[in-house]
């Protein structure tokens, strides 16, 4: 029997499976003072999934909330928070949107479908913006690579990114291969994406127009994703219907390739007045959220949903996550364009409702009346928590054992085994076995790609305007110091765009963490949070939006903070972009300084299996000095290659340069040789030049400490002078041989 | 010169495709799938990509869309017909050229700069290449595996039908390193990987692409 409101309204007292829906019974109780009665089990389904913790962010809302007002003055944000996706301006009357998402836990349960439906999903977040996506990036984070689940879970994950991003056309220009025991049973997958658009084209989430049609169009709706297992544990749900149902959603990357053509296409006749994609929790949040933003009221005959299963109840109908599609608000005297821009591209579309200016989300199902609320109380008044939070009573244990107390390499031959090992190292080694099963050539405007420092596209060919984006996070310097951890994620990723030679513009984060329940974890991503938006503003970078994913944990052990930070970056110039590749020549030179850094380092971490003390430090204001030196010496044209110095130190970013131009250099170890081939100062980066005058005057200008460190010699060795020489084949062999071999 | 390129559903390297007519000096004309008229190009390109997902087999039903038809019935007569990757399989399931591509042996998609030594210059697509010369162009591939039998494979050898081989390493499993091959005639040519993304120094690991779209200018140009 269907549960109508007028049912609900008669049996007040009839007991609901909230619980099983992960509602507490004083969210239950606060539905029913909204409504004034019991919910319908449509109504209850759809405040269930909204007020998840995944769509509604009641845990993290109340800190994310210093994005917006740590906000520092800018220009370029065309829009902010809170839509699909934040836009920038780019210049020439281009706009760019980006963001990044997480799909961890479907990963770690069906790893090629979990992070492929990842892909897919960050994409329709920037088409539904208005943009065509012009690239994806994935940071991912995985249990030790000899541990037996990452063989199961690493080489689905990685199939299925590039299952989906490859036929669908995008270039995954970089991201992240992260190894750390706690991400066993947690592993990460977030997704990036990148799109383009002209100003004009920008589009929001919005039901504008009373008497507007709205059109759900693309894949048909079917069984797969209902609102995760509490839901399918609920028996009244399902009477007659499908009882049981996979919680990981199927891609259909073919599909999505239509959706993107078609959308783009109705775009940019102008048919549409309001649109938004369709991921988690499907027509419920599609709906709700464009009728909250819109006129405020909205009616759905439900019944009039495409299915690919025609027993699915109208409860699933409206918790279903299928994949691949979207909502659009198209005036009526524009649906029959709009229609037949769907049916060039195969794609199918029926008109489900209409704008109305009542107030009310109405929802009918042949006829009688399952649904019937105020949109805002499901999309965007959903509880709000203050969880509480404490700093772990071992912060201060961890923090009292520093690395400085580890046995270091003394003789020369203990240097170079500990460069050998280290390059050898799951994080440190090459990640080509991952990054060759990606397409980085599609659309033609790749300028750089893994292993580059950011990925780079062009966005105007004629122009050779485009934007470089990167995305970092060293979680062990945020288990060390959360605060300042995620400031060396931001300063990492910051440092790596301007490395390459363009200007950030803005920020992008996923803040993956375990369960907000436990008062440590909470305290991890307050600091995380503060963090980051304290050093957002001091880089005068804004946050444009981003995604909290909490629960990363098995048992008590949460994942390590982990708060990735993707920075976008606009180049005026493609052509003036600066490589990784040195070439056959030119002066070797450190810009920045470096200190006895080693808590947190990979050397503490691979060596010793040391983590303890203090992460580097923070110093924001010298990485905007540096950044000066990288941007500017790049439009001049007096550094004509660069890495940055990160994980493993400046020993790991000179033999990265050397292995990408099959060309060795002669280098002059400075000072302590240990602290200057491992220490893992932030704030620097190396730079090839052939005018070092032109490189030491800036650097000056800019009051960054700029040293020369070798010679680029165009031979098959990396020579120490006086400790040791080490032949690229060697390195190259080290290096390349990892991965392969723990996978094979 | 009007050099069409196809769109089918799903098709990634149209743009891609495009951009190499155009660099080259050609005029790249837009094709739909569903359209039978194939606007008096001169010569056509099937990107790469996914067509109808690949749904069947890879190029199984893109061969059956109408713009198929004109396009067969025209390489018949003569008209230079290039398949990249995808565009290849959907020339293989029009019996346009023998053989079938199938999964990489070792199971992975594959996206890597690789060396291919061209073997035929007698064709519309290769004829501004020297015989034995090395470029290196990107592959990208799932099932670019390249298999015949036998004597099919002996024909095309001994009839010089072999366009372009892989040097230093075999990316997919190809039968005896082949590339690409083109028909008796020497207009249809079937190359797995992609020449269009080649054709930039900015964007491609080389130029080395633009011979194929150079080729075609020239031929068509000669053949006037």
């Amino acid at each position: 029997m269907i549960d109508t409101v007028g049912r609900a309204q008669e049996t007040p007292d009839q007991t609901q499976p909230f619980a099983e829906l992960g509602l507490k019974p004083d969210e239950y109780q606060r539905i029913r003072e909204i409504l004034g009665r019991r919910p319908t089990s449509s109504e209850l389904a759809m405040y269930s999934v909204m007020w998840s913790e995944h769509c509604s962010y009641k845990s993290s809302k109340v800190h994310l909330r210093q994005f917006g007002d740590k906000k520092p003055p800018t220009d370029a944000l065309l829009v902010g928070i809170g839509e699909n996706a934040g836009v920038v301006d780019i210049g020439d009357g281009w706009a760019v949107t980006f963001k990044v998402e997480s799909h961890n836990h479907p990963s770690y349960v069906e790893p090629y479908q979990g992070a492929a439906t990842g892909v897919g999903g960050i994409v329709r977040d920037i088409l539904s913006m208005g943009a065509r996506p012009i690239a994806v990036m994935d940071p991912l984070r995985f249990g030790p690579l000899d541990a037996p689940d990452t063989r199961r879970v690493l080489p689905g994950i990685v199939a299925g990114v590039g299952g989906y991003g490859n036929c669908l056309g995008l270039p995954n220009i970089g991201g992240e291969v992260v190894f750390d025991p706690t991400y066993l049973g947690n592993p990460l997958v977030n997704a990036l994406c990148i799109g383009a658009m002209k100003h004009e084209d920008i589009h929001l989430a919005s039901a504008k127009g009373v008497g507007n049609l709205v059109v759900l169009y693309g894949a048909r709706t079917g069984g797969d994703g209902i609102g995760g297992v509490s839901v399918l544990a609920s028996e009244t749900f399902s009477e007659g219907g499908p009882t049981k149902r996979p919680s990981v959603q199927v891609g259909d990357p073919f599909m999505e390739k239509l959706l993107i053509e078609a959308t783009l296409e109705v775009l940019h006749a102008g048919l549409v007045e309001g649109i938004q994609d369709l991921g988690g929790a499907g027509i419920s949040c599609a709906t709700s959220e464009l009728a909250s933003n819109g006129e405020g009221g909205m009616h759905v005959w439900l019944d009039r949903v495409l299915l690919r299963d025609p027993t699915l109840s109208p409860e699933e109908i409206l918790m279903s996550e299928s994949q691949e599609r979207m909502c659009a608000i198209v005036r009526p005297e524009n649906l029959d364009a709009f229609l037949a821009r769907c049916a060039k591209w195969d794609v199918e579309a029926v008109v489900i409702g209409e704008v109305t200016d009542t107030g009310h989300l109405t929802i009918d199902w042949h006829g009688q009346r399952i649904v019937d609320v105020p949109p805002r109380t499901v999309a965007h008044e959903g509880p709000v928590y203050e969880r509480p939070l404490a700093r772990p009573a071992w912060q201060d244990t961890l923090q009292a054992d520093d690395a400085s107390t580890l046995p270091r390499p003394q003789t020369a031959q203990e240097l170079q085994s500990t460069l050998l090992n280290l390059v050898g190292s799951p994080n440190l080694a090459s990640k080509s076995w991952v990054t060759s099963q990606y397409d980085r050539y599609v659309l033609g405007n790749t300028v750089l790609a893994q292993p580059e420092d950011s990925g780079m596209v062009r966005v105007d060919e004629v122009t050779g305007r485009g934007v470089a984006v990167s995305t970092d996070c060293n979680g062990r310097f945020a288990k060390l110091d959360p605060y300042a951890g995620a400031q060396l994620a931001l300063a990492e990723s910051y440092r790596n765009v301007a490395t390459t030679g363009a200007e950030p513009l803005a920020v992008t984060n996923c803040l993956n963490f375990g369960s907000p329940e436990d008062p440590a974890v909470m305290w991890q991503f307050s600091e995380a949070v503060r963090g980051l938006a304290d050093g957002c503003l001091q880089l005068g970078i804004p946050v444009t939006g981003g995604n909290v994913s909490f629960y990363n944990q098995t048992g008590d052990i949460a994942i390590l903070p982990t708060p990735v930070v993707g920075v976008l970056g606009v180049i005026d110039n493609v052509t003036r972009r600066t490589p990784m590749a040195w070439g056959t020549a030119g002066t070797i030179m450190l810009l920045g300084s470096t200190r006895a850094e080693f808590s947190g380092s990979e050397w503490a971490h691979h060596v010793h299996g040391h983590l303890g003390g203090l992460p580097p430090l923070v110093d924001l204001e010298a990485e905007r000095s540096l950044a000066r030196v990288l941007i500017d010496g790049a439009r001049e044209g007096a550094i004509r290659a660069a890495h940055d110095v990160a994980d493993g130190g400046v020993q790991q970013a000179l033999v990265e340069m050397a292995l990408r131009s099959d060309s060795g250099a002669k280098i002059v170890v400075a000072g302590d040789p240990f602290t200057f081939l491992c220490s893992e100062s932030a704030a620097r980066a190396i730079v090839v030049t052939d005018d070092e005058a032109a490189v030491r005057e800036r650097a000056a200008a800019h009051g960054v400490e700029c040293t020369v460190v070798g010679t680029v010699t165009g031979g098959p060795t990396l020579e120490f002078a006086g400790l040791f020489d080490v032949s690229l084949e060697e390195l190259r062999s080290v290096h390349e041989a990892t991965i392969p071999a723990a996978l094979a | 010169m009007r050099i069409g390129v196809v769109t089918f559903p799903g098709s990634l390297d149209d743009r891609d495709a495009a951009r190499a007519v155009r660099i080259a000096g050609g005029e790249p004309v837009a094709l739909w799938h569903g359209d039978d008229d194939i606007k008096n190009v001169d010569a056509v390109i099937l990107p790469g990509g996914f067509s109808y997902g690949d749904y069947l087999r890879c190029g199984a039903i893109a061969r059956f869309s109408p713009v198929m038809t004109a396009i067969i019935e025209k390489a018949h007569e003569g008209m230079p017909v290039l398949g990249i990757c995808n565009g290849f399989q959907i020339l293989c399931e029009s019996h346009l050229l023998p053989g079938a591509l199938i999964r990489n042996d070792h199971q992975h998609f594959i996206c890597r700069d690789q060396t291919l030594r061209i073997e035929d210059v007698s064709s519309a697509w290769t004829s501004s290449y020297t015989l034995g010369q090395e470029i290196v162009v990107p592959l990208k591939n799932g099932e670019g595996g390249f298999v015949a039998d036998d004597a099919t494979l002996d024909q095309l050898e001994g009839d010089g039908r072999v366009i372009a081989r892989y040097v230093g390493m075999n990316p997919n499993g190809s039968r005896r390193d082949i590339a690409g091959i083109r028909n008796e005639r020497g207009n249809v040519v079937g190359l797995m990987p992609h020449p269009e993304h080649a054709v930039e120094a900015l964007t491609g690991p080389t130029t080395d692409g633009l011979g194929f779209f150079a080729s075609v200018l020239t031929s068509l140009a000669g053949s006037r």
